[in-house]
């Protein structure tokens, strides 16, 4: 198991007025090396449950377990945690701030007390990963770049902590079409060549249909339902009902299954919508 | 955590008080305060005490909630306290190691501390009672006859409000930036203050980045409403003096004038 | 129908880091009339958000003509009574907001043009009353999520009586349910008040509601039609990067794989009448 959940809880400002439970008695487990799709609602409770696996919130109860470590133990290194789990926050390229992009990219690894030569070939190798030209940029200030560049380049500040679990909270946020499928490229490539685990925030229930394994999905800080996305698309009410939906190819095969048709309608995507709907008119 | 301070804070509630126009109330802060410098002994105190509980019992905020307010200023209460009562020659009543306790200390010490609460207290009532929004309106509308000599009354007062409108912003963004910069291994809770004060670069940079960007954004979104400097601008809520400002002013000034007859004449 | 916004041979330049002429817009052309719900698309850098800011003013042409209401934009005379026909809205919904109260921000646009106090009120109770924001009117803007606080800037131009609102990827930083409201209260003011509205976004299914769509790319205009027209052509928006509804493109593959679709879907109920038309 890649990370193991047990029963956290987390209250904001406890013995207060303002006493708010963000995280109920929440459960999951989630498999080395699995792409994993959270969603939910704004105020689900998913940043606070992601901050938790990063170790930048304490539980009030429960324990998080990441590969067989407990990094909800009193005496944890903060250090130990960020080396094993990165985070990539909302709108990332907000956080950048050195005059160079190799400077800023470096910025995580140098915290994590590496050597020089160390720390230059893992930047080195996140400036690649994410797809731009380490020789053309590591000079380049981070602010000269485009929208979805600096996003990248604040991707790579995080990769090259090289953590064995990466968590990006909604990295597509604010981009155009192309700029989101680029950056979704890369985190894809990082899967799969990396075999990193990955959990990916999204409100975008076609980017998470097309890309994971399994989906968690957040409500009202408990887990509502989890699975492979073709169970949990299957629980359209549950999801309408707590403000989410499924993709636009989904609502179209349960359409027409429901109006009798001999079709599948746990489909996900174009190409298996496609090729169902062609076998099921080839039949005719 | 940064969003537990509160700036200006303001206590919601009904009352004459908080009805007053904001320009009197400011005048009469201004006068509550000059007051308070031209006390010389304890029973002009008591006169200024009376006014001052008189106004808190009318605005109806909770007298525990004011006191919350001189928590922070303790410190400087304390020290202001310690400074007269060792500093000040005169008749020695206790030795404390090198230092002396006089009795003119003493005095002099409560006398000073009183001055301080009273001070806090009496200001403090008047950011409670008055929503930012109009204690800007009310420093524009004073300032407005200083224009002529190049006071830029309007500018200050639309100032004062954008900064009041982005600091829960900004105050959000910093814990924003500062998660992010820890989840990359940032450390600001440890060190000497040469490194503290080093690992407040990846906070300070990009947060002076999105001010600017905010500021821009704005600064277009302002011209885009057809902003264009206080001229020929009306305003919705125009503020008018009623009854209860000219009973209001005529109780200040009457405390003003005890307290001078008390200073100069008795 | 009368044009409420005229844009002739637009071109627009600026100078780079490197002191070199670029043209984001060159020789745009394209009028909207009104009570129209037009939305532009086209990836970052294509120009929209330029040509956006010339409908009000913002920017001003480097050649070409623009005429807001009538009124040439390059005219300083004009300049702010074209702010007030033609409003505007913006991607971040905290920079657009002044006050710290959300009925004193609503009053901004009012109070600058100089109208009497009463009347603010006025506009101001029926702008927020438009946007379905009133119970919210004594809060602070920060306390707001963020499609709140967008309905609040369109409140605030509404106030203004404009002719017509351009919204510049307004949606761009919301969730799900905060674009829905976006969408809505501007589907409704167009409806309702018929407010024209130029709405720029990259969200396909909010073109998907337009009576036009115009798509640009390199500072020109590539397509324009009806949001059937435009999806239609699935290959020529892939290529410049833009996605087409999901629905759109299994009609566009099902054609291509030799069944005799229409190319007209751009929902879901749509796609199911068609596809039960080929049995």
């Amino acid at each position: 198991m890649s990370i193991i959940v047990e029963n956290l809880t987390h209250i904001y400002n406890p013995n207060s007025p303002f006493e708010t439970t963000a995280l109920k008695d929440v459960s999951f487990q989630i498999e080395k090396g699995d792409f994993i799709g959270l969603i939910g609602h704004t105020g689900s409770g998913k940043s606070t449950l992601i901050q938790h696996l990063n170790g930048l919130l304490k539980a009030s109860s429960g324990k998080i377990y990441v590969n067989d470590f407990e990094i909800t133990k009193k005496d944890v290194k903060l250090r130990e945690i960020r080396q094993k789990v990165g985070l990539v926050f909302q709108y990332p390229e907000h956080q950048l701030f050195e005059e160079t992009i190799y400077k800023d990219v470096a910025f995580g690894p140098i915290n994590l007390g590496l050597s020089q030569e160390e720390a230059d070939q893992r930047v080195r190798e996140a400036i690649q990963l994410v797809g731009l030209s380490f020789e053309d940029v590591k000079e380049r200030s981070p602010f000269e770049l485009s929208g979805g560049q600096r996003r990248r380049v604040a991707i790579a500040g995080v990769v090259a902590m090289r953590p064995e679990v990466l968590i990006l909270d909604e990295p597509t946020a604010g981009l155009d079409p192309k700029g989101r499928d680029e950056i979704l490229d890369q985190i894809k490539n990082l899967h799969n060549r990396y075999k990193m685990t990955v959990v990916l925030v999204s409100h975008s229930m076609e980017d998470i249909a097309r890309l994971v394994d399994k989906i968690i999905v957040m409500h009202k800080g408990t887990v509502a339902l989890q699975g492979t996305p073709r169970e949990v698309f299957q629980h359209v009410e549950l999801l309408e009902s707590i403000g989410l939906a499924i993709p636009q190819i989904t609502y179209l095969m349960r359409k027409l299954k429901a109006m009798g048709k001999p079709i599948r309608d746990d489909v996900l995507t174009i190409e298996e919508a496609k090729s169902e709907i062609i076998n099921w008119l080839r039949r005719k | 955590m940064l969003r537990d301070i509160t700036i200006g804070q303001y206590y919601p509630q009904e009352s004459v008080i908080h009805r007053l126009d904001p320009r009197v109330k400011i005048l009469a802060t201004f006068v509550y305060i000059v007051s308070l410098f031209l006390v010389k002994n304890f029973t002009a105190y008591g006169y200024i005490l009376l006014f001052l509980g008189f106004s808190i019992l009318l605005s109806k905020v909770p007298f525990s909630y004011i006191v919350r307010g001189l928590k922070p200023l303790f410190l400087i209460i304390i020290l202001t306290f310690g400074i007269n009562i060792f500093m000040t020659k005169g008749e020695v009543i206790y030795q404390l190691g090198p230092l002396d306790v006089t009795k003119e200390g003493i005095r002099q010490a409560v006398f000073m501390g009183a001055r301080l609460i009273l001070l806090i207290i009496g200001t403090s009532l008047l950011t409670l009672t008055t929503s930012p929004i109009q204690l800007t309106d009310g420093i524009e509308k004073l300032l407005n006859p200083f224009r002529r000599f190049g006071m830029p009354a309007h500018e200050l007062a639309m100032m004062m409000t954008i900064a009041l409108r982005f600091i829960p912003t900004l105050l959000e963004e910093t814990d924003k930036i500062m998660k992010a910069q820890m989840a990359r291994g940032a450390d600001f809770e440890s060190g000497n203050i040469i490194n503290r004060a080093k690992s407040l670069v990846p906070l300070l940079v990009p947060l002076f980045i999105s001010a600017f960007r905010r500021a821009d954004e704005l600064a277009m979104a302002m011209e885009a409403r057809c902003y264009r400097g206080g001229e020929n601008r009306t305003r919705m809520k125009e503020l008018s003096l009623h009854g209860r400002d000219l009973v209001a002013s005529l109780i200040t000034l009457l405390m003003l004038m005890i307290v001078i007859l008390d200073r100069f004449i008795m | 129908m009368e044009k409420i916004i005229e844009i002739k041979d637009l071109v627009y330049e600026y100078r780079n880091e490197e002191n070199e002429g670029v043209a984001a817009l060159k020789e745009v052309s394209l009028q909207v009339k009104e009570g129209e719900f037009l939305v532009v698309i086209g990836h970052n850098g294509s120009g929209k958000s330029t040509m956006a800011k010339h409908m009000n003013g913002l920017l001003l042409p480097s050649g070409g003509k623009v005429y807001v209401n009538g009124l040439d934009t390059a005219d300083e005379k004009n300049t702010w009574a074209i702010r007030q026909t033609a409003g505007m809205v913006f991607q971040n919904p905290d920079n657009q907001i002044v006050a710290t109260i959300v009925e004193e921000d609503v009053a901004f646009g009012p109070e600058n043009l100089g109208i009497e106090p009463k009347e603010i009120r006025n506009r101001v109770d029926n702008a927020l009353k438009a946007v379905g924001m009133e119970p919210f009117r004594k809060k602070g803007p920060h306390l707001l999520s963020g499609g709140q606080k967008q309905r609040i800037a369109i409140a605030g131009v509404i106030a203004m009586k404009p002719k017509c609102i351009i919204l510049d990827e307004p949606t761009a930083m919301l969730d799900p349910s905060g674009r829905r409201e976006v969408m809505e209260t501007i589907r409704q003011l167009n409806r309702e008040e018929g407010i024209t509205i130029v709405h720029i976004t990259h969200f396909m299914d909010e073109a998907v509601q337009a009576d036009r769509v115009i798509v640009m790319e390199t500072g020109n205009i590539v397509l324009e039609g009806t949001p059937k027209e435009v999806f239609q052509q699935v290959e020529i928006l892939k290529q410049l990067g833009l996605d087409v509804p999901q629905v759109t493109e299994l009609a566009f593959q099902l054609k291509n794989s030799g069944f005799n679709l229409s190319q007209e879907i751009l929902t879901v109920d749509e796609m199911v009448v068609h596809l039960c038309q080929l049995l």
